[in-house]
């Protein structure tokens, strides 16, 4: 009974990735049954990672724990493994909840814009959940690539000059920062004879100082491409433009690739880098916290000049970036808890908002040129009828839409009562060890720069969400209320309610974060139970 | 050998680089994939440069590690030209695209002022 379910952590991989080929035979005149088996796909990967966590967090029965799946039956340093523990059950749970709101709101009318969207959806969760799921840092490269092929044909979904100006960009960057990839990856192994995470973090304790030397290279180097994809100040410059270029769905998703180079920074710095490490330890801590203030005051300003909603959310994701990369550099024990529950929160804070612009400005001019011109790119007649089957248009939109912009803006703002406010609250009260297991630390400049710096992007947020606010709902010129579908509205309610909840069960929430966060902080109990996990069929 | 193995990836990267960054696509392409050739050549160095050492063990044999190379190396040269070749044929598609929609094949999709 226990064998078969130990196979369900390769499911959050092999289903969406069977479920993407599938699909692509299939006539593209069938949209809607693709859309269909999109969402039963997705759906079973939100119950299944749902699964997942609570037998992660649980101390016995099936996955508890830190497990090991044997890809090949090989034992860990020597074959590839994936690893399922608190964290990664978490992100796997934040990527298909994300990926559920935004799949549901796509079948509204976004999946008519292109071809093949429903197929690249599904790959782009295949690569998101196997490079969270990963032991080893060549297939997380691997996984990588398939996250972002996928990307590339979600970023050009929908065509049109702007959106191919800013795919190519997009692409030029990432395939230099995947070349950056190979390059530390390859060094790491040079030096260490190994890529297996567990493995490198047991041997790098013992190393010699050349070869120390080299794999401190190698991690920088591999760094860098992982602030490339979560968007540090000098490298974001193309993250703006790319993310407010995607269509809505897509960029609801794309909120979640910037926390895979938070997710692994956050993994290889604790893990590898972590207490153990010797001389090593808290490698590029420096650089993560003087990068992570840069970013957030290049979001906050970026968030005040924008003029567009898409641009203003695009930022925010860059100031989310920027808080967690700082927060992980700072390396207070009692921030990670904070942090994890600040990445969750503004992640689907951002998915929501980047979902509720498009509805915002659906009745205004500028989106409504950009639909038209896709419509017509790739538009047959039949096309015009197809949103009406998908449900009724809703009585009082604006006032619902309001109401779900007043959320985001308090999410975004981090104000009380709201999860926003949560989050950083338990990312401060870590700062300053009102938590946590060390008492009171001393507080350093850099603290302070770092709680000045929080609470000035909230303010900027503030202000900028206040303007756009009242510019579109209270000063609005055209006075045309938007069309729009219930299942359009549905997921930025869903993502925003998650929100609500997790304001609500705060509590509860904080607790299971303070556990991912106990479990990171001890790299030795994931190296063994990666190392000595046995092989099926006995030894 | 070692020279010549450092000097030709160093050329590549240089030339990949300074390609990389000019402003037409073009260049930008031919950029990438000579970047991406330094890196392959630079995988396969981090397995240590051997003469007449292949990386199979004879059969029937416990095999001879002086006569023995590293084989993950070669492994992930394998799997990162395959990756790098499909990744080049995408942005191809999309420098095509993009040369369609602007009429340039300037980077930024319009040409700059002489000014």
């Amino acid at each position: 009974m226990t064998d078969w379910l130990h196979h369900l952590m390769v499911l959050p991989i092999l289903l969406p990735l069977m479920v993407g080929a599938a699909m692509i035979p299939i006539d593209e005149r069938n949209r809607m049954a693709k859309g269909v088996m999109g969402f039963v796909s997705t759906l079973a990967l939100f119950v299944l990672s749902m699964v997942l966590m609570r037998a992660s967090a649980s101390t016995e029965g099936f996955l508890a724990g830190t497990s090991v799946y044997q890809l090949g039956n090989w034992p860990a340093p020597f074959g590839i493994v994936l690893v399922l523990d608190r964290l990664s059950a978490l992100m796997l749970c934040l990527t298909s909840g994300l990926a559920l709101a935004a799949q549901v709101y796509s079948i509204a009318r976004w999946h008519t814009a292109g071809h093949h969207f429903h197929s690249l959806f599904q790959l782009l969760i295949a690569g998101l959940n196997g490079a969270f799921l990963t032991g080893d840092l060549f297939n997380l490269f691997v996984f990588f690539e398939i996250m972002l092929a996928a990307s590339y044909g979600l970023l050009l979904h929908g065509s049109g000059p702007l959106r191919v100006k800013a795919g190519l960009h997009y692409v030029a960057i990432n395939l230099a920062a995947s070349s950056l990839f190979l390059i530390g990856v390859s060094l790491i192994y040079g030096a260490t004879g190994t890529l297996n995470m567990a493995d490198l973090a047991v041997k790098l304790a013992s190393i010699s100082p050349e070869n120390r030397q080299m794999v401190e290279v190698g991690a920088g180097v591999l760094g860098v491409a992982f602030l490339v994809k979560a968007g540090m100040w000098p490298l974001s410059f193309w993250l703006p433009t790319a993310y407010s270029a995607a269509t809505p769905p897509v960029a609801a998703v794309f909120a979640m690739l910037t926390k895979v180079g938070i997710y692994i920074i956050l993994r290889l710095s604790l893990l590898v880098f972590g207490a153990n490490a010797g001389v090593s330890a808290g490698f590029g801590q420096t650089l993560l916290v003087v990068g992570g203030m840069l970013t957030i005051a290049f979001g906050a300003i970026g968030v005040l000049a924008s003029q567009a909603m898409a641009r203003l959310a695009a930022y925010s994701v860059l100031v989310s970036s920027g808080t967690l990369m700082a927060a992980i550099g700072l390396g207070h024990s009692g921030m990670i808890a904070g942090a994890l529950f600040y990445l969750v929160s503004s992640t689907l804070t951002i998915s929501a908002f980047f979902l509720l612009i498009e509805l915002v400005e659906r009745g205004r001019d500028a989106g409504a040129d950009v639909l038209a011109v896709t419509m017509e790119a790739y538009g047959d007649a039949d096309e015009d009828e197809e949103p009406d089957e998908a449900g009724a248009a809703i009585p009082g939109t604006m006032a619902v839409l309001g109401l779900c912009f007043c959320l985001c803006a308090l999410l975004l703002a981090g104000l009380p009562p709201l999860s926003g406010f949560v989050a950083k609250f338990a990312i401060l009260s870590g700062l300053f060890g009102l938590s946590g297991p060390e008492a009171a630390p001393a507080i350093s400049p850099a603290d302070w720069t770092y709680v000045t710096l929080l609470i000035l992007s909230g303010l900027s947020a503030m202000i900028a969400m206040n303007r756009v606010g009242i510019r579109t709902f209270w000063a609005s010129i055209e006075n045309t209320e938007p069309r729009v579908f219930v299942i359009e509205i549905a997921p930025v309610v869903v993502l925003l309610g998650a929100c609500i909840f997790l304001s609500l069960q705060a509590g509860a929430t904080m607790r299971y974060m303070q556990a991912t966060a106990d479990s990171l902080l001890d790299p030795a109990s994931y190296t063994q139970r990666v190392l000595t996990a046995p092989r099926v069929g006995g030894q | 050998m070692e020279i010549i193995l450092s000097a030709a990836i160093g050329v590549l990267t240089a030339s990949g680089v300074y390609l990389l960054l000019r402003p037409r696509t073009y260049q930008v392409i031919i950029g990438l994939s000579l970047l991406s050739y330094a890196v392959n050549l630079f995988i396969f160095s981090m397995g240590r440069l051997r003469v007449n050492t292949p990386p199979i063990l004879e059969p029937g044999g416990v095999g001879d590690l002086s006569r023995y190379t590293d084989p993950v190396p070669q492994a992930l040269v394998l799997t990162a030209i395959v990756i790098g070749f499909a990744m080049t044929a995408l942005f191809l598609v999309v420098l095509l695209a993009s040369r369609g929609f602007t009429g340039t094949d300037h980077v930024d999709g319009r040409e700059q002022r002489s000014d």
